[in-house]
């Protein structure tokens, strides 16, 4: 493979991911900024796909773009602000700042990203170690196992989680007898 | 698992910038942004960034990356919920999600 396909895909996908991001901040109506959002999470679900993690891109197609985005859609309509929106956007002051501190950030990060980071599993050996899981576990199973196994106290916990967020959402928003 | 070579095809840098990007964009929303659910996607975005550098750093600091990743997602779900459950009783006092209307907490 002489100019890498996954990486020509990847950056197809992150032009995709980082343009919609940008069309998403700077929309008005806040449903195309949720269609932008959503073109974002299914850029970003196909890099989680080439770089190996196909469960998490499943995942994050059905819980973000399906259930989250369709909470947020669902409101948006909800509340009536699809049309006669109001002037969303800060003024000129403000606009400065705000890419301003965006380029600080992504320059700290990229300092930081950039630095020596840590590899315990190895440049080489990691990834093998990885795909070796894969083929024995399967593609969920990879992820599954632990999940049940190792991390059952915390699966449990964000299943509480959830149902206090449930509960909570419920009791804020049932209008007040 | 023909797949699974191109894991390490792509270079690490490439994906830890484009995370990089994307937190920065979401951050530059938050402040520049005035509706509440737009501000509240700006965060999801925040989100999905760091996720991306947690799958993207995955094969060389194990597998706990991906792991952590399905927790921040049923976080975000849980987040969106109840965030988007007060945007609702907010609007139903104020007939506006814009954000002057949340300083109502502030103090």
């Amino acid at each position: 493979m002489s100019p890498n396909v996954n990486t020509v895909l990847f950056l197809f996908f992150a032009a995709c991911a980082a343009g919609s991001a940008l069309a998403m901040v700077t929309r008005t109506n806040p449903v195309s900024c949720a269609m932008w959002l959503i073109g974002t999470f299914f850029s970003v679900a196909a890099i989680y796909t080439l770089l190996g993690a196909f469960f998490i891109g499943i995942i994050q197609i059905l819980v973000y773009a399906g259930a989250i985005m369709v909470l947020f859609l669902f409101v948006i309509m909800l509340l009536n602000l699809g049309h006669d929106y109001e002037p969303d956007i800060r003024g000129t002051g403000w606009k400065i700042s705000a890419a301003g501190a965006g380029l600080i950030i992504i320059a700290l990060l990229g300092r930081v990203f950039g630095g020596d980071l840590p590899r315990p599993l190895g440049d080489v050996a990691g990834p093998r170690m990885l795909a070796a899981a894969q083929a024995e576990r399967g593609v969920v199973g990879l992820i599954g196992i632990p999940l049940y196994n190792q991390y059952v106290v915390p699966l449990q916990a964000t299943a509480i989680l959830l149902l206090v967020a449930v509960v909570g959402a419920v009791v804020l928003a049932k209008r007040k007898a | 698992m023909n797949e699974m070579s191109g894991v390490a095809q792509i270079p690490l840098s490439y994906t830890l910038g484009l995370s990089a990007i994307l937190f920065g964009i979401g951050v530059a929303g938050v402040i520049v942004r005035r509706n509440a659910i737009v501000l509240f996607m700006c965060v999801e975005l925040m989100l999905n960034a760091v996720n991306l550098a947690f799958v993207a750093l995955s094969p060389y600091a194990g597998l706990q990356g991906q792991i952590f990743v399905f927790f921040v997602i049923a976080v975000a779900a849980a987040e969106a919920a109840v965030g988007l459950a007060i945007m609702i009783a907010v609007f139903r006092h104020r007939e506006s999600v814009d954000m002057k209307n949340f300083s109502l907490l502030r103090w």
